[in-house]
């Protein structure tokens, strides 16, 4: 038995990683099968103490309503939730999300999924649009409600993670039964044992999502200062304040991948002042604004989104990545074993620079 | 003929853009409340109709202000140069550390006119209020000269506490002594025919821009207080 | 001595083994402590301020100054020192005056915080080798970047001081210090790529060329301040008040108001140079937007408008009330810091430390939403780079230094700056005495001190795994408190050592 200080948000916990992503420039649909056998290569990265994965395009089904993941600790919690999501949702679907008995997976809560709308009368009344209003629930049920625990909120996505290697947790959750355009991947190496499924990777707020190695230096000052802007970081993990800075940039701030990355890993003050007059001024203009959301210390991370992903390394390249393509697919990962577990065949296997930013789009129309 | 502004809709840096835009004098039609009008300006004319707000002719390095109505608070705050002309009453701390230029009030001035005003070598500032001073006139006062006369309005001519903490410059206040209880560091007697005369161009000045008789004016008692020392609270401390 | 003298409390002690009687020790003592009768050398203790110009200018070193050992009756409630305050205003009917910081042993939380450095779980980072960033810009920053219509930025910011480290030298006016202790601190700022502040004394028309690296200030004696002088500066600061006195104005005595201060402050020779208590132009929050957009106004919004405040009990509501006053930077003056003169009684009883006033300040910014609008300066006994980088933690943007610059010019601590007659050449406007201090060896060593405290900053932040001082700035997760109570951990909101 853990003792609940320890858990996730209690105190914080240093972790080390490995990631994994693959997607589809053509929106073709990958088995799931095929993300959990390129985390098997890295086994050693991991510690058995959480894995989890990310998947677009897996519920095309109910493309148009929002996939809520909870776990509940007690049928308690999941009554008073549900009481709560019945009064401003229209819920289309409910559900157990299917799993297997794994000798390795145990302790294991009540994993539900839901295909929900926000009631139209509510978002007039709040003067919210759905995303805003469905990010503030999700908030609201992780910070005010014991026992529930919303692991995942976006649409045509969902986010499966457990306390376990990730190659379990993905056996544990039949992603071989599962199939989508984007996947990505996370094994923990936490330094002591949170043993709750929660705090596992990825990390995600609407659709998107944040797989991450590393334990950044920066982690107190952009906490405080995401927190300015209503987000609440109550898990106290890197990849909790990765992913709200990535939504408070794209979404509220409007900035573009490339300019998230070029606050996030902004260049040196040395490197931009090199750079060409237009270019030069744009970046010290970002770096001055978000001065605050610089992430300092070692960090790669796999972003992932509706349509695309985006990987980025720290600007001084303290983690590990590597990209390869195969066709239309293409493949990161923290070790290009990854990659060829998956494609023996993988090319153009290179390594982005520290504050690089890889995105990768799927062909619009087809995702 | 001055260049018109319309103020309505304009906020203050937008009319102080304006101002500052256009090389000849302007006027300012319609003000009700802008800030800062010709603050930190220089060699401007200006005229505002309509009420300005507060702080008109801060830092005021010369040109010239006239306003066809009350003014507010802080009007000349730090001037070191220019005039301002006030068609009628102004706010609180007119000129507040003043150090130069002139400043004409046809009507009443309200709390610490003239507080810490200041001078320097050729720089003695002047302001002339036509009728009444509220109470800390000339507070603090380190040079400069100050005239109230007390031609409008009822009651005495300044309010309490007049000249605390002065210790430069001069105030002529068209009353006799007794009339105001001075503080220790200060002496007010009646002014002589040469502290009239000392500040005679500044009253001609006054009743040329306000149509008034300077025989009427000084055809009555004047008081003139000055500090005893340029160091009053030199005896207050002891090295620890 | 006569009936109402105490014995001196310092003692001043020649060895006539070693004394040549060279006679520079009566030359370099404006006290008066050393004579010379033609025969004998003989001192006379009482005159004593214990500055140690005799003793650092002794080539033979045949003089120390030691603690005189002729004390009162020890009392723990009734010590020597009020003892004697009370002596010497029972003969006086003075308010005592004093220099610098208070001297009494209030609490130093900077030395209750403990740093954090990274083993294994992340790395640290060598800062000889790899790239460390100290450079800071102070200003408001806009809540959301505008764009144009071609979609690109237009990379309009509100103005913005741009620091090569986070330390600038704080307020000290000319007439408090000498012309030659401004000339060396404009010189360093210059070659530092930071600011030093005129003060309230205005600037001196040799020190428009620095003005680049240079804070105009303007207190509520508005003294030389004037168009041309708002804007030399790269930067305005409206004093409120100083950690040191607050709620007191300021006060030159005339007998310091010397030709060139005269001209600088545009007042007249030996004329007292009184500041006010308040603004008489600001008796609400909202007067205060009115100065500060008046100083905006006349300097066509080019300049970043800093408001100084004291440190005082309610402090992080009037820094709330500041940030929305359109101030774009408030400097936070904590209680322990340094001043050319201020009544004894207010210095060491009013206002509160630092350390606190900036973690309650930063924190209620963050809360409502508004640290991004302003930056941060703090001040009030900084005393080394450790003090920076915990200020820094704490959330402040830069730091304020004047006592630490003022002892690399060669001040000794000896509290008596009020009496104008600094051996060193630093608080005084003596010819002779300010000709002591050599403004271009004194930026020398202000560099000096600047350069090695930013050295020992890249270093800390390289032991934190961090390599840009802004990811340290409010990163309290870097500090942990060490002999702190449950409530001065909150409101520092650090977790204690071991946690």
């Amino acid at each position: 038995m853990i003792r609940p200080e320890l858990f996730e948000g209690q105190v914080r916990i240093p972790s080390g990683c490995a990631i994994s992503a693959v997607i589809s420039r053509e929106g073709r649909l990958i088995s799931g099968q095929t993300i959990v056998d390129s985390m098997r290569p890295m086994h050693e990265r991991s510690n058995g103490l959480g894995g989890g994965f990310a998947g677009y395009g897996i519920y095309p089904e109910y493309k148009d309503f929002f996939a809520l993941h909870i776990f509940y600790d007690t049928d308690e919690a999941r009554a008073a939730v549900e009481a709560h999501l019945r009064a401003v949702l229209e819920i289309v679907r409910a559900e157990n999300i299917p799993t297997r008995k794994h000798p390795a997976i145990t302790a294991e809560p009540f994993i539900w999924r839901y295909f929900v709308a926000p009631l139209r009368s509510v978002l007039h009344s709040c003067q919210q649009d759905e995303e805003e209003f469905i990010a503030r629930l999700a908030m609201r049920v992780n910070t005010g409600y014991p026992g529930a625990y919303v692991f995942s909120s976006g649409k045509n996505m969902g986010v499966f993670k457990a306390v376990g290697y990730p190659e379990d947790v993905g056996e544990f959750y039949r992603l071989e039964e599962y199939s989508g355009y984007c996947w990505t991947a996370h094994g923990r190496y936490p330094t002591n044992t949170p043993g709750w499924w929660g705090g596992a990777h990825p990390f995600a707020l609407l659709d998107r999502t944040i797989v991450h190695n590393g334990e950044i230096s920066s982690y107190d000052c952009n906490r405080r200062t995401i927190e300015m802007y209503g987000y609440k970081c109550t898990l106290q993990t890197d990849t909790e304040v990765i992913t709200y800075i990535a939504d408070f940039l794209q979404r509220k701030q409007g900035l573009t991948l490339e300019e998230m990355a070029s606050v996030i890993a902004a260049p040196f003050w040395s490197t931009i002042e090199r750079q060409p007059k237009g270019k030069s001024r744009e970046l010290a203009y970002l770096r001055t604004v978000y001065s605050s959301l610089l992430i300092t210390g070692p960090f790669s991370i796999i972003l992932g989104f509706r349509g695309g992903l985006m990987a980025l390394n720290d600007r001084l390249k303290l983690r590990s990545m590597v990209v390869g393509e195969k066709d239309d697919k293409v493949y990161i990962a923290s070790e290009e074993a990854a990659i060829r577990a998956v494609e023996p065949g993988a090319e153009n296997i290179w390594a982005p620079a520290g504050g690089q930013p890889v995105v990768v789009r799927v062909r619009e129309g087809a995702y | 003929m001055a260049y018109k502004i319309m103020a309505q809709g304009l906020d203050a840096a937008g009319l102080g853009r304006q101002i500052q835009a256009h090389p000849g004098p302007v006027e300012v039609v319609g003000c009700l409340g802008q800030r800062f009008i010709g603050a930190g300006m220089h060699g401007k004319k200006i005229r505002v109709t309509g009420i300005p707000g507060n702080a008109l002719g801060a830092y005021l390095n010369g040109g010239e202000i006239e306003v066809c109505a009350n003014a507010q608070d802080a009007v000349g705050d730090t001037m070191n140069a220019g005039t301002i002309v006030i068609h009628g009453d102004v706010g609180d701390t007119v000129g507040y550390a003043m150090r130069g230029g002139e400043i004409y009030v046809e009507g009443s001035a309200g709390y610490r006119a003239g507080v810490h005003m200041k001078e320097y070598q050729d720089k003695v500032p002047v302001m002339v209020i036509g009728g009444r001073a509220g109470s800390f006139l000339g507070e603090y006062q380190a040079g400069g000269v100050i005239l109230v006369l007390g031609l409008t309005g009822s009651g005495p001519i300044a309010g309490n506490f007049p000249c605390t903490g002065m210790h430069g410059g001069k105030v002529l206040l068209r009353c006799r002594p007794e009339e105001l209880l001075f503080p220790g560091q200060v002496t007010a007697l009646p002014a002589s025919p040469q502290d009239l005369d000392a500040v005679r161009p500044y009253l001609e000045e006054f009743c040329r821009r306000f149509g008034k008789d300077l025989a009427f004016i000084l055809n009555a008692p004047f008081t003139l207080a000055v500090p005893d020392s340029r160091n009053p609270y030199r005896q207050m401390y002891v090295a620890n | 001595m006569g009936q109402w003298e105490v014995y001196p409390e310092f003692e001043v002690v020649r060895s006539s083994a070693r004394c040549t009687k060279c006679l520079g020790c009566v030359a370099q003592c404006a006290n008066g402590v050393h004579q010379y009768d033609g025969v004998q050398l003989t001192c006379d203790s009482a005159k004593c301020v214990d500055c140690h110009r005799c003793v650092a200018m002794c080539p033979t070193r045949a003089l120390k100054i030691v603690k005189a050992d002729c004390a009162l009756r020890e009392n723990s409630n009734w010590d020597s020192q009020t003892i004697k305050e009370i002596f010497k205003q029972a003969q006086s009917g003075g308010v005592l005056l004093s220099s610098m910081g208070t001297p009494k042993p209030y609490p130093v939380y900077w030395d209750k915080l403990l740093l954090n450095a990274s083993q294994v779980t992340n790395p640290s980072i060598d800062p000889l080798r790899e790239p460390m960033e100290t450079r800071v810009c102070l200003g408001k920053k806009p809540d959301k970047p505008q764009r144009g219509p071609d979609g690109r930025f237009t990379c309009e910011l509100p103005p913005q001081l741009k620091l090569a480290m986070p330390m600038l030298f704080s307020a000290m006016s000319y007439g408090s210090v000498s012309y030659n202790a401004h000339e060396a601190l404009a010189r360093a700022a210059e070659e530092l790529g930071v600011y030093y502040n005129t003060g309230e004394g205005g600037l001196h028309e040799d020190f428009y060329a620095y003005s680049p690296n240079t804070i105009v200030q303007v207190a509520s004696g508005r003294f030389g301040v004037h168009e041309g002088y708002l804007n030399a500066g790269a930067a305005i600061e409206i004093k409120m008040g100083q950690g040191a006195k607050p709620g007191i104005g300021g006060h030159l005595p005339g007998t310091k108001v010397g030709a060139d201060i005269s001209r600088t402050r545009m007042i007249p020779e030996g004329s007292d140079a009184i500041s006010p208590a308040p603004h008489h132009d600001i008796y609400s929050i909202e007067d205060l937007r009115q100065l500060v957009y008046s100083l905006k106004q006349s300097t066509h919004h080019k300049k970043p408008v800093i408001v100084k405040v004291a440190a005082v009990h309610n402090i992080a509501a009037i820094a709330s009330g500041i940030a929305r006053s359109g101030a774009d930077i408030i400097a936070i003056d904590g209680f322990r810091g340094g001043t050319g003169a201020a009544p004894t009684r207010i210095r060491d009883n009013v206002g509160i430390p630092i350390e606190l006033a900036l973690a309650a300040v930063d924190q209620r910014l963050r809360d409502e939403g508004i640290r991004n609008q302003v930056g941060i300066i703090a001040g009030g006994s900084i005393r080394s780079s450790a003090d920076v980088a915990k200020a820094i933690a704490l959330g402040a943007d830069a730091v304020y230094i004047a006592t630490a610059a003022l002892l690399a010019l060669g001040c000794h601590l000896c509290r008596t700056c009020q009496t104008g007659m600094c051996n060193w050449g630093i608080a005084t406007q003596r010819p002779e005495l300010v000709a002591r201090l050599d403004p271009k060896e004194g930026a020398k060593r202000l560099v000096n001190l600047m350069t090695a405290w930013n050295h020992e900053i890249m270093e800390m932040l390289g032991g934190m795994g961090i390599n840009s001082i802004e990811a340290l700035r409010g990163n309290r997760l870097m500090l942990r408190g060490i002999g702190l109570t449950a409530k001065e951990l909150e409101i520092l909101g650090v977790a204690h050592a071991g946690e």
